[in-house]
């Protein structure tokens, strides 16, 4: 059992840890705090891959950007705790079965096709910033120019949501 | 060293459950959230995949995808907060107006 | 044992270093309680051991008897976790500060002993990724403790620190594009000073362009980020009770306000070595007589200690006193007989006396400004600050590309 192997089991039960409290846990802000322990468990697993940028990336954006905003948006609508509702008999029944089934079918294909996957012949090989750029500004820079506008949207969609009513 | 294989049954794991979040949980915020893993989910696939081919188009994709996320959560939130204070409520099930 | 000897090597700097820093936390607080009282024409504490250097044991000795009163109807998870999360973070950033940049002439084991914790690639990011998370601690401090001032106050802080986190990332891209790399040590290369001397800064940039905007842009937000005045609207005792932390008590407040001086101290390491060269002498080497400097700061300040001593009113300040006041200047002349202890000191002499200055300016600038209200606070992140850090971003990469050997 490698470093590595060690590792990433780690790694993988704490996402896996994470992700089955944000189903289980009756309060929003709970789950909110286990998706951030499963955004930080795959950066650490980005890490691993070699994939520093990424890594970095995934904890700046997601962690301390994205995961805030929904945090700040569960303290401003003082969400509280979930009330039980009654499902529907389909989904009471069918749903967590159909669920697992779903998970099942997609790791089976991994799982059986795997041997088609190369491996890499560095494993965990530094990704240099440089490399990245480069290419982000060469190959990529026609949906590098349409993500920014994009964003630009986002922002003027956000301020327009946010204006107060007009009398 | 990890074989590639097991990145992708955690990707495809960590899909099933958000998948399950977002069809069982009521709450609006947590479905979204789901979406987020479900999300984070796919951008370890594609990076392990960029790891296996020696190639890094595929961290560039991962890339894309979270400022797509970005843009997706800022402008989803603001219809949250104002669909919330119009029902009074984060109930989805609440959200009924049209139905039959 | 020698294939456990990086983790054990690792463990042990990261004692020594937890130590150092916690020490120098408790002093930092004395220290700024002096300068702000002399500031302000008074004395601040002088009765608790000579000149007051025992305050800070003082100080922590009754943060440990308080009572801890937990308040009714706060969510225990989150309440406990917000202090921890926000001492944790502070903390870990100070991983990637590299203190010096030759080795230690001894191994341990084999391995050689370098003056950092560690050096990554990103190591730049990683402390921004850092400053990222550390609005949790706060954001969640304010909304666990289950009260109206708090929430508030755990709100508007968040707010300014996740506004000012953008002009304070902008700010650092001239320097990143001139050093071409994110981690810590090649930045600190970069700004040679061999040659120039104090030009060879970021400040200055003889090698580039100067990057004056791109420090005060980052100062500024520095200091709104580690939420001290003027920036300190949040957990201001006039202005919401005490912000964010009004419900904590004892040791959970105590973590709060090591989590703040830590940060301090992270912010001042990190503009020393952003824009002012690190561990680089503001010499040239071609002045070899600066190499004393270190001796010459020393053995006048031991010696006027053992003055200063000899003087004092009580038993334990003329006992204590002039035996530190020796010791000092005994170091200080060891290194003059001993070039090369002499030639290792350098490094970190400059660094950390540059740290301190920033700590310095630190108090100084708690000592002289108001606050600003939060509406002029984010107007200045906002409408100010980010502007500017945009321009500077275009006008470093214009100039860099301008310069660059084809």
């Amino acid at each position: 059992m490698s470093a590595a192997l060690l590792t990433f089991f780690a790694l993988a039960t704490l996402a896996t840890v994470g992700a089955l409290s944000l189903i289980l846990q009756r309060h929003p802000i709970h789950s909110a705090l286990s998706l951030i322990v499963v955004m930080v468990a795959i950066a650490g697993l980005y890490l691993l891959m070699g994939a520093e940028f990424v890594a970095a990336v995934q904890i700046i954006v997601y962690g301390g950007a994205i995961m805030v905003l929904f945090i700040f948006v569960i303290m401003l609508l003082n969400a509280g705790v979930e009330e039980r509702t009654d499902f529907s008999k389909l989904a009471k029944f069918g749903g967590l079965p159909l669920a697992l089934a779903l998970t099942g079918l997609l790791a089976a294909a991994m799982v059986r096709h795997g041997s088609a996957i190369p491996n890499p012949d560095t494993p965990g090989a530094l990704a240099s910033t440089e490399t990245l750029s480069t290419l982000l500004f060469t190959t990529f820079v026609y949906p590098f120019e349409l993500t920014s506008f994009l964003i630009l949207v986002a922002i003027m969609g956000a301020l327009v949501l946010a204006q107060r009513e007009k009398n | 060293m990890v074989p590639t294989q097991y990145y992708l049954v955690l990707s495809a794991i960590l899909f099933g459950l958000g998948a399950v979040a977002f069809v069982f949980r009521r709450n609006i915020i947590t479905i979204f959230m789901s979406i987020e893993l479900m999300l984070n989910a796919v951008n370890l696939a594609f990076v392990a995949f960029s790891q296996a081919r020696g190639k890094l188009d595929g961290q560039i994709f991962v890339l894309f995808v979270i400022v797509v996320a970005a843009a997706e959560a800022a402008v989803g939130l603001g219809i949250i907060i104002l669909t919330a204070r119009n029902r009074q409520s984060l109930n989805v099930e609440r959200v009924d107006l049209l139905k039959l | 044992m020698a294939e456990y000897g990086f983790w054990i090597l690792t463990l042990i700097k990261i004692v020594l270093l937890l130590i150092v820093v916690l020490t120098a936390n408790a002093y930092l607080t004395w220290f700024e309680r002096k300068v702000v009282a002399h500031m302000q024409t008074r004395m601040g504490p002088h009765r608790v051991g000579p000149h007051g250097l025992l305050q800070p044991a003082a100080d922590g000795l009754k943060f440990l008897f308080k009572e801890d009163v937990m308040p009714d109807g706060v969510d225990k998870l989150v309440y406990m976790l917000a202090p921890f999360l926000a001492l944790t973070l502070s903390l870990t950033s100070l991983a990637v500060i590299p203190f010096g940049p030759k080795p230690l002439p001894f191994t341990f084991f084999g391995h050689q002993i370098d003056l950092w914790i560690t050096n990554p690639n990103i190591g730049l990011l990683v402390l921004f990724a850092i400053t990222a998370l550390g609005v949790y601690g706060i954001a969640l401090a304010g909304w666990s403790s289950n009260s109206k001032y708090p929430l508030l106050g755990g709100l508007r802080s968040s707010a300014q620190m996740v506004s000012y986190e953008l002009t304070l990332t902008l700010s650092v891209v001239g320097v990143v594009l001139m050093a071409n790399s994110f981690s810590l040590t090649e930045i600190i290369k970069q700004q040679d000073s061999s040659k120039y001397g104090l030009l060879g800064w970021n400040l200055f940039g003889i090698h580039s362009f100067t990057q004056v905007i791109g420090f005060l842009c980052f100062f500024i937000a520095a200091v709104a980020e580690t939420n001290r005045v003027p920036f300190d609207l949040p957990e201001a005792e006039s202005e919401l009770v005490a912000g964010f932390h009004t419900e904590y008590s004892s040791f959970k407040f105590a973590m709060f306000f090591i989590a703040e001086y830590t940060s301090m101290i992270t912010v001042s390491c990190l503009t020393t070595i952003l824009f002012f060269g690190g561990w680089n002498s503001p010499f040239p080497a071609s002045w070899g007589f600066t190499l004393y400097l270190p001796s010459l700061l020393l053995i006048p300040f031991g010696l006027w200690l053992v003055y200063d001593g000899i003087k004092y009113e009580t038993l334990f300040g003329r006992l204590v006193l002039p035996v530190v006041g020796a010791a000092l200047a005994a170091i200080g002349l060891a290194l003059i007989l001993f070039p090369g202890a002499n030639e290792f000191i350098q490094a970190p002499f400059w660094f950390l006396s540059k740290v301190f200055f920033f700590l310095f300016f630190y108090v100084w600038v708690r000592g002289t400004l108001p606050r600003f209200r939060y509406d002029q606070l984010m107007n200045i992140g906002w409408k100010l600050l980010l502007p500017v850090s945009i321009v500077n971003v275009i006008i470093t990469a214009a100039v860099v590309l301008l310069r660059a050997t084809p």
